[in-house]
């Protein structure tokens, strides 16, 4: 079966500063993926680079099999991938619901339609209703995204993001800031909402990662230096002196 | 017409009763303009809710791209303007072939030459939204009524282009010689372009244009290409701008650059912002109040366009939101029943604040007719000042010094009134 993400030789510079160096790495369809490294070590720029964020200086980016690098952004969500924001990146001044709905609209085949009452479409609603469900944010939904608590809008980042349907879902550090409960409430959520989806996530919590991963891939100076299972990662001695070995003091 | 375009339209509890509110506020509006002229009746005023009907027309249109999309247009009046031409070219047209075309159906294609300009130009235009937009909105602007002026044969030079509207074919018998046969016309495209743009945003794009004004670099996460959402919408505001041009091609019966300058660019932004983005009747409002500002100060002083310059200051320093968000703003407050708490406090500030703008507007006016060389005294409330008697300068200071002073302790009255009221707004759950 064709890889959901696969990258190949990617290398990313900003000037002449190499920040993603011969970067590959291959996420099979259905996987859980985590990502993890230490800070600056390049996975949001990873994730800009596959999501199209930004375009690779050199190396391709394939999804379910078809070159994606040098698509806009717009073109890879198309194609059924989506990804979250480590810092919330939301529609701030729109209410739960409409953020929600936004997401909804294009996966629906609404486009850019201006003939259709946005109010009057029956699955819209019913998707966007079922997503506010998902995120415990129901009780919200009138409120503008801006007013919303910090936990709450890390919860409405991961509704946008899987709202529209997407096969390859990516999140960036979506527990960042989030208490221990919160963060158990939005793991056994993400769980549940990207069953049967092709997952791919970046987080500093061991917990997190080594509970909800099937792959672990770690990433230093922008090459990734092992990729595999939670035990062979843990079992990894480059992995333990680059990276674990500090975490775990 | 006081739904917000930022609120939820989704199913509500209420959803009976808020449609029934809805569709009476939009049905108060349509009596309103039939009515109006039957109270009104003088040519003056005729003429006056005319121009208010076009320049609401006209905010509405600019405010798809203001309010609705963020973009910051300094050449809106390109397509008012371009309308405006098409109009007059159009009705010329049909008395020349004898096209059976009757004048109510001329607006139709002032709005398709604005558009047909949005089409031609915006694709570049809206590339990019910001400061970037905003100079190319202005380049534009400054080119389109350069243009006019060497292009004769489609513009008419200084002259413009003139017609008769009452050379066309007649329609139930309407001349449309009459202003009021006029109002009427306007009235109804009034009606018909707001009800389509109030539509318009209750549509997948005016949402997602709401999303690309909020964050045009998420849309593009979520499947939508911020360009072509911020195209669709400029051409949108093109068309009914466009509109708006024919309709004043028809009340004036002439077309010319001044259609399209940067002057009537500033107003319709001026009467918008005034108004208030933030709600679809924000320009309404502001529309009528700049026209009528426009129409009423134009007459009485010399120096209008410097009022027009402090209240625009004076909004964008103390009320960002226009008019329209200092009315919403006491919404929740209303809800939770304690608007009542703050109405003495603004009942306290009404002296003191009056007294204040009386003084402002006397020293203006003093000191633009002392130093113009003017003798005309100034009136006042009845009273007459004259500019170059001292004691109208003392009753100037007096006027704001103290009512500035004392002014300063009322509207401190009223943020206090304002902060307890909403803290119970807020705990009773209508303020977030
Ligand atoms: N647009 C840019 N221009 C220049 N340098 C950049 C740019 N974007 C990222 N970088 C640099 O690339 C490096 C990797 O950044 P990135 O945000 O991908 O790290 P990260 O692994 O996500 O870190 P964190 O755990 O802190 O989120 C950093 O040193 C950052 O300064
Ligand atoms: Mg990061």
């Amino acid at each position: 079966m064709t890889a959901a993400i696969e990258v190949r030789a990617v290398e990313k510079r900003f000037g002449n500063v190499s920040i993603i160096r011969d970067l590959n790495l291959s996420i099979a369809q259905g996987e859980r993926h985590a990502i993890i490294g230490p800070n600056g070590a390049g996975k949001s720029t990873t994730f800009n680079l596959i999501s199209g964020h930004i375009k690779p200086t050199s190396g391709e980016v394939r999804l379910n099999g078809d070159v994606i690098s040098g698509l806009r952004p717009f073109e890879i969500n198309r194609r059924g991938l989506s990804r979250s924001f480590q810092v919330t990146n939301v529609f701030a001044r729109m209410t739960v619901w409409e953020n929600v709905r936004c997401a909804v609209l294009w996966a629906t085949g609404h486009r850019y339609a201006f003939w259709k009452n946005v109010d009057h479409l029956p699955e819209v609603r019913e998707q966007t209703a079922r997503i506010l469900e998902d995120i415990h944010l129901t009780h919200r939904r009138d409120v503008p995204a801006g007013l919303l608590t910090y936990a709450e809008q890390r919860e409405l980042e991961i509704g946008v993001t899987i709202a529209g349907g997407a096969t390859v879902v990516m999140l960036d550090e979506p527990t960042a800031g989030m208490s221990h409960a919160e963060t158990e409430r939005a793991v056994s959520l993400i769980r549940r909402l990207t069953e049967g989806r092709t997952l791919v996530i970046v987080e500093h919590d061991m917990s997190v990662v080594f509970g909800l991963a099937d792959r672990i891939s770690v990433l230093v100076y922008g090459h990734i230096i092992a990729s595999g299972t939670p035990e062979e990662i843990r079992r990894d001695p480059k992995v333990k002196e680059a990276y674990l070995g500090e975490e775990a003091h | 017409m006081t739904t917000a375009t930022t609120s939820v339209s989704g199913p509500a509890a209420n959803a009976a009763g808020e449609n029934m509110r809805f569709y009476g506020v939009w049905l108060v509006g349509v009596i309103v303009l039939v009515v109006l002229p039957l109270v009104f009746s003088s040519g003056g005023s005729l003429t006056s809710f005319s121009l208010i009907g076009i320049a609401i027309v006209f905010a509405l249109s600019y405010n798809i791209l203001l309010g609705q999309t963020g973009l910051l247009s300094f050449g809106h009046a390109v397509h008012y303007g371009l309308g405006g031409f098409m109009a007059c070219h159009m009705m010329n047209a049909v008395v020349s072939h004898g096209w059976p075309i009757p004048l109510p159906f001329i607006p139709l294609f002032g709005g398709l030459g604005g558009l047909a300009f949005a089409i031609l130009v915006s694709w570049l235009m809206t590339k990019r939204a910001g400061t970037v937009f905003a100079m190319i909105s202005l380049g534009i602007g400054e080119l389109v009524a350069s243009s006019s002026l060497i292009l004769r044969s489609v513009f008419g030079g200084e002259a413009g282009i003139t017609t008769d509207r009452t050379a066309l074919p007649r329609m139930f018998g309407w001349t449309f010689g009459p202003q009021i046969q006029v109002y009427y016309l306007i009235a109804f495209w009034l009606v018909v372009s707001a009800i389509a743009m109030y539509a318009l945003t209750r549509t997948p794009l005016g949402r997602i244009s709401n999303a690309v004004r909020d964050n045009p670099e998420r849309v593009q996460f979520i499947g939508y290409d911020p360009h072509v959402v911020r195209y669709l919408a400029y051409c949108f505001a093109g068309f009914f701008a466009g509109i708006a041009g024919g309709l004043a091609a028809i009340s004036f019966e002439i077309a010319n650059s001044a259609y399209l300058g940067a002057i009537q660019s500033g107003l319709v932004l001026f009467a918008t912002f005034i108004g208030g983005t933030a709600y679809f009747f924000g320009p309404i409002l502001g529309a009528i109040l700049v026209t009528y500002l426009q129409l009423g100060l134009t007459s009485v002083t010399s120096v209008w366009q410097l009022y027009f310059g402090i209240i625009f200051i004076g909004i964008v320093m103390f009320s960002p939101g226009g008019i329209a968000g200092l009315l919403m703003m006491h919404r929740p407050l209303l809800r939770a029943g304690t608007l009542w708490t703050v109405i003495p406090s603004y009942l306290v500030a009404i002296v003191p604040t009056v007294a204040l703008g009386c003084g402002v507007v006397l020293m203006i006016e003093t000191i633009a007719r002392y130093s113009g060389g003017e003798a005309s005294a100034i009136n006042l409330f009845g009273i007459a000042f004259n500019p170059r008697s001292p004691a109208t300068w003392i009753a100037a200071a007096v006027l704001v010094a103290g009512g500035f002073v004392i002014a300063r302790l009322t509207w401190r009255r009223i943020g206090e009134a304002w902060d307890r009221a909403a803290t119970i707004a807020r705990d009773r759950g209508y303020l977030a």
